[in-house]
């Protein structure tokens, strides 16, 4: 005998709720790159997001996680050669980050700080600290650590920092409304 | 609303966010929400152009509503009406 009514709309009220439930008003981003132009879209995008008050996940990868170190000139004890070298050579923080094009030896990453400033664009750490405020998480890939040799003490102090693999993103992912990788 | 309707719109609160760039404009806008009642208006100076089409996206989704837009001499003023 087929449903009645009543029980396909309840049927249909089910599934309508699922549906409803399954993506949360929720941005998760992987992050990459530490080019300083993707870095300041993603950090645009993140703080922007946070105030339309949706909740803003970053997840720190691969190059990327570099742009999180402390800018201290010593690096943490315990390294061997190739996590000294990648120390070494990576950039220490924020303002280390080159432009992905036009950079020119840095004369173009100065050149863009002075026309952001003029146009009152807020600066990646001016933006972090924002970012921070309105509690966006930053989680940061623990593999790449390992891989960059990057130890915790390293790491900047930020009030949602947290530590994760890739399960975590894609749980993460999985429930938000909006996914970007930059 | 009228270009006219909105000059003569009495103003619970304005916030004066000319001297930032996106995503300051907004950042502004939902702190001053935050400070005044339901029904009150809210108005948002900015600058930047790209405010016009942002505030009603964030007042739509928020369930404020956006009363409309005066262009004055290098800038905007947006109105939003708090819901």
């Amino acid at each position: 005998m087929s449903d009645t009514v009543e029980q396909r709309l309840e049927k249909l009220e089910k599934k309508f709720n699922e549906l409803e439930d399954s993506r949360k008003d929720q941005l998760t981003m992987v992050v990459m790159s530490d080019d300083l132009d993707k870095m300041l879209a993603a950090f645009i995008i993140a703080v922007g997001a946070a105030a339309m008050d949706t909740k803003v996940k970053m997840f720190f990868t691969f190059w990327a996680i570099s742009a999180l170190r402390k800018e201290q000139v010593k690096q943490a004890k315990g390294k061997d050669l190739t996590a000294k070298m990648f120390g070494t050579m990576l950039p220490k923080g924020l303002r280390q980050l080159k432009l992905s094009k036009m950079n020119m030896e840095g004369i173009g990453k100065h050149m863009i700080k002075g026309i952001m400033k003029h146009n009152n664009v807020s600066s990646l750490d001016e933006l972090l600290a924002t970012a921070g405020e309105l509690g966006v998480d930053i989680d940061i890939c623990t593999m790449s650590m390992d891989l960059m040799g990057f130890k915790k003490e390293e790491m900047i102090d930020y009030p949602n920092l947290g530590y994760a693999g890739v399960a975590t993103f894609l749980a993460d992912a999985g429930e938000s409304s909006m996914q970007l990788f930059i | 609303m009228t270009q006219e309707e909105l000059t003569t719109l009495e103003v619970t609160k304005s916030v004066d966010a000319r001297g930032t760039s996106c995503p300051g404009p907004l950042l502004a806008a939902k702190k001053a929400m935050g400070e005044i009642n339901s029904g009150d208006v809210l108005e948002v100076l900015s600058a930047d152009e790209g405010t016009k089409k942002d505030i009603p996206k964030w007042a739509t989704k928020k369930k404020h509503e956006y009363l409309g837009t005066v262009e004055e001499s290098g800038f905007f003023k947006i109105f939003v009406k708090k819901g």
